[in-house]
């Protein structure tokens, strides 16, 4: 055999774009993960973000099965799409589903109840930091990326959290040529970013490309919402109407899914996989920024949310 | 980002060093500010922010820094990734800190990247911190150095002070021995001179500006060895069939089916049956692929082994190793001392049988030593308790390299470049 490299072969590795080298790093760090870890699960919302890691953790063990769970943290403010969403793809890859219920955190007196219409975004960290201990996993995949905060823009590809779920930013473990440390004794566990290094529009390419499938919801259609705070919020669950705001019907699709109090509309058009990417390629304003009021409290909301053990 | 990013575009990785308030992360916020790479709820939240943290003047520097100690403390303290994208190309940079307590994340930074853009304040020249970071990437093995030699509005656009820290720059490359291309830009990071435009107060520089280089230089990596892949996992279909996939990424070469292969350490022979990248059927694959290959024999292989296609390179199952190391800790290391080395091939016990010189970042020269100190870049013979398969780094950088693990508090202590092997 030769060493050197043919044509041919240079012409291959030129071929390959910044999605395949984003995949292989992913699928990479996913199998790494699994083979460093006695018991990771993946945590799975139903949005673009979480859809693109698990399709990615399926190719990194195909043809064999996912050897891990999914698990699905559950506001109880969901969208219906979402849910008939997530157990379709459980359904047909066959997976094993967990589902920790923040409503059964609040029900134990583990997390106060933010009330009917109150979001339960921030407490979604108590009910994800019992699951981890009762179901004894040591690392959760999560689809977390560095372009979606400032905070997450520095976290490492692991991430290391202590006995109480909280992460320390100055103490975070050097990851030299991506070489990762998993090594944790009882109690602890590890986040794990395999698409740390995606963008918006890296996440919308890929989803165009492989045809994933996601719910309906990323897509135009017409819903009856109402402005809050300067979000199209849709009406019902627990977004109740207040004085003076007017239900309207338009057409808007939605840039992240998340717990329905808090994630906004956008009005769009846009259709197809193609569509979406056309807008997001032109969007002026960050997927965050737009459509999550969670975020926008202050200037170190992420921050603080992830030294509490939130994603 | 309005920029167009097409599917085929190649995805080149960045990481800016150099010394404390040298202009990194301005640098970083002028590129993605001149390049459309920010929006418009990010713009407004860096001005509320320079009013708060600043004079009030707009600070790009807001944009990397993103934690609430870096802000308040106007300083880096740990790496922050941004993404841009160009027709031409799309980047993954990596801001690094310059405080030499923060070296460890620094590194972090410039082990992955293709360029490294070397920042340097034209008023003070070359510091302690700027020779301790581009020791630090050329060893690493960046393909190409940037010299943007920063705040050049402040000494009036000088050519002769320009050309004393290019000078300078150059003589640390060459006394390491590297011949990593050096490729200097006079810039102003705070109004954008030269960093995505040519401008007009260099008169004396013809060269393209700094996005105009990262857009352009080659960064293919040309392969020399034959391909190896370390095994992460073996893949079992359930029921029935009697698939057997071995997991991981390939590195130095191309592999293809019908390749003769040797399983280290055992040195197993075999033939490549079948391949799969991200999952799916290929005859063939090429460095960085994540893939699986099934190999002609049923053999005994998984985490730890290696399989190398035959020919001249091939790797050393080592129980003993001579390495550069990057000391990240405060805890001195000293000859004797057990650490954990994990590697690609494995994760095991190790312990120091001599520690011979470290890098003096005066004179850069290699001073005689029996301990490394936080930030030290050393030379350590390690004795291990089990082999691992390794590559010398300088042939090939996954099998060359290896972090160092503290075995009580589980820390990343070290960062380990493979020099030789046995």
């Amino acid at each position: 055999m030769s060493a050197v490299t043919s044509q041919n072969e240079l012409e291959i590795l030129a071929s390959r774009s910044h999605l395949d080298r984003l995949e292989s790093e992913a699928i990479t760090i996913i199998r790494e993960v699994v083979s460093g870890c006695e018991s990771p699960v993946l945590l799975f919302s139903g949005g673009k973000d979480s859809a693109v890691l698990l399709w990615l953790a399926i190719k990194a063990f195909a043809p064999a099965r996912l050897p891990f769970p999914v698990m699905q943290v559950d506001t109880g403010h969901n969208f219906p799409e979402v849910m008939e969403y997530r157990d379709e793809f459980v359904r047909k890859y066959g997976l094993e589903l967990v589902v920790a219920s923040v409503q059964e955190s609040i029900d134990r007196g583990d997390i106060p109840d933010p009330g009917p219409t109150g979001s339960r975004n921030r407490q979604q960290a108590v009910t994800l930091l019992t699951a981890i201990r009762t179901h004894k996993f040591d690392a959760a995949f999560g689809g977390g990326r560095r372009d979606e905060d400032k905070a997450r823009a520095k976290e490492r590809i692991l991430s290391f959290r202590d006995k109480k779920g909280g992460w320390e930013p100055r103490m975070q473990r050097p990851e030299p040529w991506n070489i990762l440390n998993p090594r944790i004794v009882k109690g602890e566990h590890l986040r794990a970013f395999p698409i740390s290094n995606w963008t918006e529009l890296d996440i919308w390419e890929y989803i165009a490309r492989e045809e994933i499938p996601l719910p309906t919801i990323y897509f135009s259609h017409e819903r009856t919402v109402i402005e809050r705070d300067g979000m199209l919020l849709s009406v019902g669950g627990p977004v109740v109407v207040e004085e003076g705001e007017i239900p309207t019907k338009r057409i808007v699709r939605y840039r992240t899914v998340g717990d329905m109090s808090c994630t906004g509309a956008i009005a769009s058009t846009a259709t197809t996989y193609e569509d979406v990417l056309a807008e997001v390629s032109t969007a002026r304003i960050t997927e965050r920024g737009a459509t999550r009021a969670d975020d926008n409290f202050s200037e170190s909301a992420m921050e603080d949310r992830k030294r509490e053990g939130y994603f | 980002m309005s920029s167009a990013s097409t599917a085929s575009n190649t995805q080149v990785r960045i990481a800016t060093i150099g010394s404390v308030d040298d202009g990194k992360s301005t640098l970083i916020g002028r590129l993605l500010h001149d390049s459309k790479g920010i929006f418009e709820d990010q713009l407004s939240a860096v001005s509320k922010a320079s009013r708060r943290y600043g004079d009030g003047t707009f600070n790009l520097a807001l944009l990397t820094d993103g934690l609430r100690a870096e802000r308040e403390q106007g300083i880096t303290i740990d790496v922050a990734y941004r993404y841009f994208a160009t027709p031409k190309r799309s980047f993954v940079l990596a801001d690094t800190p310059g405080h030499a307590q923060f070296t460890r994340n620094m590194v972090t930074g410039a082990s992955v990247s293709d360029i490294a853009i070397v920042l340097v304040d034209a008023r003070h020249g070359v510091v302690e911190q700027t020779r301790r970071h581009v020791s630090i990437a050329t060893l690493l093995g960046v393909s190409h150095l940037v010299l943007a030699v920063n705040k050049m509005d402040l000494v009036n656009w000088d050519e002769t002070v320009f050309d004393t820290v290019v000078t300078d720059v150059a003589a640390i490359v060459s006394t390491l021995g590297s011949s990593v291309p050096i490729h200097p830009i006079p810039i102003c990071a705070t109004d954008g001179e030269n960093v995505v435009e040519a401008g007009d107060k260099t008169p004396w520089y013809e060269g393209p500006s700094v996005l105009e280089l990262l857009e352009t230089l080659d960064i293919m990596p040309a392969a020399t060895i034959e391909a190896r892949l370390a095994v992460q996992w073996t893949l079992r279909e359930h029921g029935g069939s009697d698939y057997r996939g071995y997991a991981g990424r390939l590195e130095g070469g191309a592999i293809r089916i019908g390749d003769s292969v040797t399983v280290h350490p055992q040195g197993y022979s075999s033939i490549v049956a079948g391949l799969t990248r991200a999952g799916s059927p290929t005859d063939i694959s090429v460095p960085g692929d994540a893939i699986a290959i099934e190999l002609a024999d049923d053999l005994d292989v998984g985490k730890g082994n290696v399989i190398v296609v035959n020919g001249d390179h091939q790797p050393v199952d080592a129980t003993g190793l001579i390495a550069d190391v990057c000391w990240f800790t405060d805890t001195e290391l000293n000859v004797g001392d057990a650490i954990v080395v994990r590697h690609a091939s494995g994760e095991v016990s190790a312990r120091v049988s001599a520690i011979t010189h470290r890098l003096d970042l005066e004179t850069l020269e290699n001073t005689p030593t029996d301990r490394l100190i936080l930030n030290d870049i050393g030379r350590v013979e390690l004795a291990l308790a089990s082999p691992l398969v390794v590559d010398e780094y300088t042939v090939n950088r996954a099998g060359g390299s290896a972090i160092a693990i503290d075995p009580v508090s589980n820390a990343t202590i070290g960062a380990l470049m493979i020099r030789s092997a046995y």
